[in-house]
């Protein structure tokens, strides 16, 4: 079989019969999956929050920016939230490398199935080829380098906006309305419940998930806090039926201050009614 | 005992490319032309399904003529190739240079070797660059020969009488309108050509996503042949073009 690195237009090319890219890598290359990668076993860095939440008319999903190895912090400016094509959006947690790896598979895998058939894989058809990726990454799930993403997207044949969560056996199971993955992901959870609301804008969606991400940073260590010092904040996505687009640094960092100053007098965050 | 027929390789490889020079010259023309934001595809087509010019990545575009087959399956093998070779190293590795010497090693290889037919296909392969000096267009023949174009591709037919007109009413710095209209005078023979026999695409290098590759169809064409005179509004020029078939409604243009 050819690699890549030779010059020129390989036959293998004109023979495959696929369009996923994820087959053709494995077939043509396979060394260069996600999956087939050997990895040092205790040094890969953990990612971790992520949420999204719908509207009416749109989904929101945002992550924390902290990347942990062990008790210490790797990175705290990482980037785990990611608009995979025009529609749709993909959260990561769990191992940090593998993850973001197999974010670029999975994007080149929508854009390539697009550019050769000529239309874009349905929701479902994405949600689809996203849980086989993870399929793939079992072996090494076993072995502690677990890939938990989260996708979310604008349906366009429904005219809705979904949610998927996974397991790391490639399951693939449909949200409705708000979820969260990663290691802080029950308080943020728990933080959606009683803020969520369908009627939502998309601003109260962005507020409402730097709610629910401060209050996972607040109780889970390896989810981190909006980094008021160095204006480090959570990664916002949004997309609908004008296509995804990430929300400026600008607009979170004042729902964040909102969050923030609001939190001074009742530091637990906004109080639910009782009944 | 008999006496294997003698051919000259002179007369072989002459035989192979008034093959292949006949199969392309039946099939109708594409044009490819710089304007100030970048590169403009344009091919007479009736189909709305079938393609000539399509993306092959971010910035790389591809037209091409001849037999359908031969030119879906270069075009197919190019998207692996660029794909590939974008996921192992980086998106930024993916040049038209590198994909137009891949096409040309395909089909020189099978052009001169006596097993198979030779192609019947002529291609461009198109890069938007950062700047105007960035742009690159390739034009590749049968045979496999390269050539680098500076503001003008044709292939088809003919190519020869068509690449004259364009190249005499261009320059690189004209308007999108200007460069469509100017490609379709070219391509009509007696009649004009209305919206519903063109596929247009262009290279754009304003456009803020990655993929720079966006075809023009429906109402946005006809007002870009429409010219000047009437009030352009560009809409839908932000919203992503997927797939083909936002045709909508075919309107003929009189121009």
């Amino acid at each position: 079989m050819s690699s890549p690195r030779t010059p020129g237009l390989s036959r293998d090319l004109l023979n495959e019969h696929t369009t996923s890219f994820a087959d053709l890598v494995g077939r043509v290359s396979p060394e260069l999956l996600p999956a087939q990668r050997s990895s040092t076993a205790d040094l890969a860095p953990t990612a971790t929050t992520i949420v999204a939440l719908t509207t009416p008319d749109a989904v929101v999903m945002a992550g924390d920016r902290r990347a942990t190895m062990g008790h210490t912090i790797a990175q705290r400016d990482i980037e785990k939230v990611f608009g995979a094509d025009e529609y749709s959006l993909v959260g990561i947690a769990g191992s940090a490398g593998l993850s973001i790896e197999m974010v670029r598979l999975f994007r080149v895998e929508l854009e390539h199935y697009e550019k050769l058939e000529g239309v874009s894989l349905s929701l479902d058809g994405k949600a689809n080829r996203l849980s086989a990726l993870i399929r793939g990454n079992l072996g090494l799930a076993l072995q502690g380098f677990v890939v938990v993403p989260l996708l979310a997207g604008w349906d366009q044949d429904r005219a809705v906006a979904r949610i998927f969560s996974y397991d790391a056996t490639g399951g693939r199971y449909e949200e409705s309305h708000f979820f969260a993955v990663g290691s802080g992901a029950p308080y943020a959870r728990g933080a959606l419940k009683k803020l969520y609301r369908p009627d939502f804008t998309v601003v109260d969606a962005v507020t409402a998930a730097v709610q629910s991400l401060v209050d996972a940073a607040d109780d889970d260590a390896a989810t981190g806090g909006p980094d008021l010092a160095r204006r480090i904040f959570p990664v916002v996505w949004v997309a609908s039926a004008d296509g995804v687009r990430r929300v400026p640094d600008i607009e979170v960092g004042e729902a964040v201050d909102a969050v923030v100053s609001a939190r001074r007098s009742r530091p637990d965050g906004p109080g639910a009614p009782l009944l | 005992m008999t006496v294997p027929f003698y051919v000259a390789p002179e007369q072989l490889m002459k035989d192979r490319a008034d093959f292949a020079r006949s199969g392309i010259a039946r099939g109708r023309s594409v044009v490819a032309l710089r304007y100030v934001d970048g590169i403009c595809l344009v091919a007479e087509n009736r189909s709305a399904a079938l393609h000539k010019v399509s993306e092959i990545y971010d910035r790389i575009g591809f037209a091409a003529v001849g037999r359908y087959n031969e030119f879906e399956n270069l075009r197919i093998a190019g998207i692996r190739h660029a794909d590939l070779r974008g996921y192992s190293y980086d998106r930024r590795d993916v040049t038209a240079r590198g994909l137009a010497n891949a096409y040309a090693q395909l089909l020189g290889t099978i052009f001169s070797s006596g097993g198979e037919k030779p192609y019947e296909v002529e291609l461009v392969v198109a890069e938007v660059g950062e700047t105007p000096g960035g742009d690159q267009l390739y034009r590749i023949t049968y045979d496999g020969s390269i050539t680098d174009e500076s503001d003008v591709a044709v292939i088809g037919g003919s190519a020869d009488r068509i690449a004259t007109t364009v190249a005499a009413g261009m320059k690189p710095t004209q308007s999108l309108g200007d460069a469509v209209r100017g490609a379709v005078t070219a391509l009509s023979g007696a009649a004009a050509l209305g919206v519903d026999a063109l596929e247009v695409a262009v290279l754009d290098r304003t456009r803020s996503q990655a993929r720079k590759f966006r075809r023009l169809s429906g109402p946005e064409l006809t007002d870009l042949m429409a010219g000047p005179a009437s009030p352009t509004k560009r809409k839908r020029s932000k919203a992503p073009e997927l797939g083909s078939d936002a045709t909508g409604s075919a309107v003929r243009a009189e121009s």
